[in-house]
């Protein structure tokens, strides 16, 4: 348990400090008129706020799915299997679509409007490469023998990438939603969706990379 | 102690608020306001019904189990393998389905934007679909009472490998319509509890700082922040649990040989279960609980007539607990064999628990310490509250500690010990808590009476329930047996008459439990009027421009000047003063008042 742990402690700790730093040296039993503007507004608007708070609970469910491979791989009977070199490129087109979100982040930022098609069409062609991608080296284990019940290596490989896959399959949903605000050229929702989308390609890239340094290294 | 400051500050120098007003759903039709509804009240109290029922099939359960405990084998239509059936889906039902999503779901979505000072949750679609799919996840848990081989008779724990392999009953759709259920649930929790912390973090009101949210609020947003956290292990725990039953891997099943059959299983560990499944098992506790400490800290401060003795304290303490929640689960796995350093640390982590638990309790002691006690429905809840809490905590430093948990380890001591804590305990304060605010979400107050007697049925009641149980657990009564006979000749005669005894109390607090329904259900129509504010609170719900509160809470949004208890403030005009009632006003009324005196002196 000692990922999972490690994140908790990480998290509660920030969690911890924040609410102490804003508490502390407040005495709440003095009435006094409220200062300026409503309260609690400010670091950040409620959408990005939201998906901070997904992405910690996203964090927390990988966090424990390492905990418990790292505690079923003790166990004799564990037989790594060989992962194929098409993941390789598969993590390089995973990158090319965070580069593709971050290039429409930026162009959202300037609101340059061509930018942002371009670079949202990047990021969901390369995610919808990267699942195919997937898919493909799935069927490369399965024809090689390696099927999902045959050793805990492989059904926690499958597990893994499929709960990533399905994360990213999320975040296209969201990407898809993103693209109407565009076309339709709603500015304000259009940036904030495709600054969100771009967060959490970001964060499903990192994602990826910790699983697959995890399979490599075991 | 409140000091009124003389700030003369009106509303229009205040500066805009920040963050404007949210587009509100202004549904047209029936169906739109009452059944898909996007207004955070609806929602709450379509939480609060769907629990509430499932909560009486849970209840139902339980009398069953009774009468099997009560006279074993004079109810033919209990075989063991229902009573193992009865066992699990009561305790899964009891936890989940029904405190958890009644605290969250329910108070979360009714009182959240209410004292925060808002018009409504942040996404409020998003929390719609929350709804609909937790009452998806009830009715496929309802679904596996009607599957061939009935629901699962794991235990709520639903440990591998009995759950899964053949034996057990419920091991074909049973276990895999309760893990199904279970991940909806969380599917459905996470988009709730994402409204619940945004709302807090970002949508309060002007004036509303951290520090002046009530402890109700307080203890909500900690533990959806836990339930955030922790739902995910059970996720994970059920995700492989359905794959380990549905296409044979081995995550948790270990090689073994079933009903006579080696089983295709090979390695698994169900003791990586064990860990999944109580580190969230143990935050679950202060799920429930700390939502429970929260209101119970505002009913008794309100009904007390009495500021909150150490608000900080209490923050922090929430605080405290929520954090330490994570490193404390692995008491609930002492006798499964784990190194001894090991054991020391938890039971080290679990008795540091206690020290904000017990500031929290002496804080309630000294909130009621010369207050002007109020004996209302809702006080006599939140009292029974402490005694029971205290109660339940007190044996909770038995089993914490790891050479006591061993003999007691599955005996009917922790049945008690648990039931005590974190069953009797939340739902007297559910209890008290409906009492509170029932005359604001209906207009409605209930009947004083049928309250009273509803509070003493149950509070003595389950005392009569549970108290004896904790001398059946030092006998040794193991739990989760059907029928107790040669494998337990131990147990004395005596135990068999106090179970008979035990099952007519259960008996005599479920019919409690109607009393309440009847109460909730007449009331609606025949209940006195209640007006905005019949406990004369501080709090924002209560000055609402409306009662019930319509679609956006508030004409106006208020403006907060002062914390959530300001009773008997020295030199106020009445015991209590509103949060979002301004000094000067205050000031000014003081001076009529005085005026007023001077001018009767001068005539006399």
């Amino acid at each position: 348990m000692t990922a999972a742990l490690i994140f908790l402690a990480l998290l509660m700790g920030v969690v911890v400090w924040w609410l102490v730093r804003q508490t502390i040296n407040v005495k709440p039993w003095v009435a006094s008129a409220p200062q300026g503007i409503q309260s609690g507004v400010g670091f950040l608007p409620p959408s990005k706020l939201a998906l901070g708070v997904l992405l910690a609970v996203i964090t927390s469910l990988f966090a424990l799915f390492i905990s418990a491979y790292s505690i079923r791989m003790e166990v004799a009977d564990w037989r790594p299997l060989p992962e194929p070199a098409l993941l390789w490129v598969n993590t390089a087109v995973l990158f090319a679509a965070s580069v593709g979100l971050q290039w429409a982040w930026r162009g959202a930022a300037r609101e340059n409007w061509p930018a942002v098609r371009r670079g949202t069409a990047v990021g969901a062609a390369c995610a919808l490469a990267f699942m195919i991608g997937q898919l493909i080296a799935w069927r490369q284990l399965t024809a090689a023998g390696y099927l999902v019940a045959g050793n805990p290596a492989n059904s926690f490989f499958y597990l893994l990438t499929g709960l990533h896959v399905l994360h990213l399959l999320g975040g296209l949903v969201a990407l898809m939603k993103t693209g109407g605000y565009v076309r339709a050229q709603a500015a304000a929702q259009a940036r904030t969706g495709v600054e969100l989308c771009a967060v959490y390609w970001h964060f499903l890239f990192v994602v990826w990379l910790i699983l697959f340094g995890l399979l490599l290294s075991t | 102690m409140a000091q009124v400051a003389h700030d003369a500050v009106t509303d229009a120098d205040l500066g805009p608020f920040e963050i404007e007003d949210p587009e509100l759903y202004h549904p047209k039709t029936f169906i739109g306001k009452y059944i898909w509804s996007q207004d955070a009240k609806v929602i709450a109290v379509q939480y609060g019904i769907t629990a509430i029922a499932i909560g009486l099939v849970a209840l139902a359960l339980s009398i069953l189990m009774r009468l099997q405990l009560g006279w074993p084998d004079a109810f033919s239509l209990i075989q063991p393998a229902n009573y193992l059936q009865f066992v699990t889906m009561h305790g899964m039902i009891m936890v989940i389905y029904l405190l958890t999503a009644l605290f969250l779901g329910g108070f979360g979505n009714y009182l959240i934007p209410l004292m925060c000072g808002a018009r409504d949750m942040v996404f409020p679609y998003v929390n719609m679909v929350s709804y609909w799919v937790y009452l998806a996840a009830v009715l496929i848990l309802v679904a596996s009472f009607f599957v061939p081989g009935g629901p699962t008779g794991a235990g709520w724990t639903l440990y591998p490998p009995q759950a899964v392999v053949g034996g057990t009953p419920g091991t074909g759709a049973g276990i895999i319509l309760m893990l199904i259920s279970l991940c909806v649930f969380i599917v459905g929790f996470t988009m709730g509890g994402l409204n619940y912390v945004v709302t807090v973090l970002q949508a309060r009101t002007r004036g509303m700082t951290l520090m002046r949210l009530p402890l109700t609020v307080w203890g909500i947003f900690m533990a959806t922040v836990l339930a955030l956290l922790a739902f995910p292990a059970l996720f994970v725990s059920c995700i492989m649990m359905i794959l380990d039953s549905l296409i044979g891997t081995s995550f948790f099943m270990p090689a073994m040989i079933a009903e006579g059959q080696q089983t295709a299983y090979d390695g698994g560990s169900p003791i990586l279960f064990q860990h999944l499944f109580w580190f969230f098992g143990h935050p679950e506790v202060y799920i429930v609980a700390l939502p429970a400490f929260g209101i119970v800290s505002d009913v008794l401060s309100t009904h007390a007539r009495k500021n909150i003795f150490g608000y900080r304290m209490m923050v922090w303490a929430i605080v405290a607990i929520g954090a330490l929640s994570f490193v404390v689960w692995a008491h609930h796995m002492y006798v499964s064999g784990m190194n001894p350093y090991f054991g020391f640390f938890f039971a080290t982590t679990t008795l540091i628990i206690a020290v904000p638990t017990a500031i929290k309790v002496y804080n309630w002691v000294l909130t009621l310490w010369r207050g002007n006690i109020q004996l209302t429905v809702p006080m006599l809840f939140a009292i029974g509250f402490i005694f029971t809490f205290i109660n339940g905590g007190l044996t909770g430093l038995f089993l914490g500690n790891v050479t006591v948990d061993l003999p007691l380890s599955d005996t009917y001591f922790v049945v008690a010990h648990f039931h005590m804590v974190m069953a009797v305990s939340p739902v007297l304060v559910v209890f008290g808590a409906i009492y509170h605010w029932y005359p604001k979400i209906t207009g409605k107050m209930l009947d004083d009476t049928l309250g009273k007697v509803h509070f003493w049925m149950t509070f003595l009641g389950t005392y009569a329930i549970y108290y004896p149980m904790h001398y059946l657990g030092f006998e040794g009564m193991p739990r989760r047996y059907y029928a107790y006979g040669t494998d337990t000749a131990f147990m004395s005669q005596s135990a068999h008459t106090l179970n008979e005894a035990i099952s007519i109390a259960a008996i005599f607090v479920a019919i409690a439990q109607m009393v309440f329904l009847y109460n909730i259900v007449r009331s609606l129509t025949k209940g006195k009027e209640a007006g905005p504010n019949p406990w004369n609170a501080t709090t924002l719900e209560w000055q609402t421009p409306h009662t019930p509160p319509r679609h956006g809470n508030f004409d106006e949004l208020p403006s907060v000047y002062r914390w959530a208890y300001d009773y008997g403030v020295p030199g106020a005009e009445q015991d209590f003063i509103p949060q979002n009632v301004p000094s000067e006003e205050l000031a000014a009324a003081r001076a009529k008042d005085e005026g007023a005196q001077g001018e009767g002196k001068a005539d006399g």
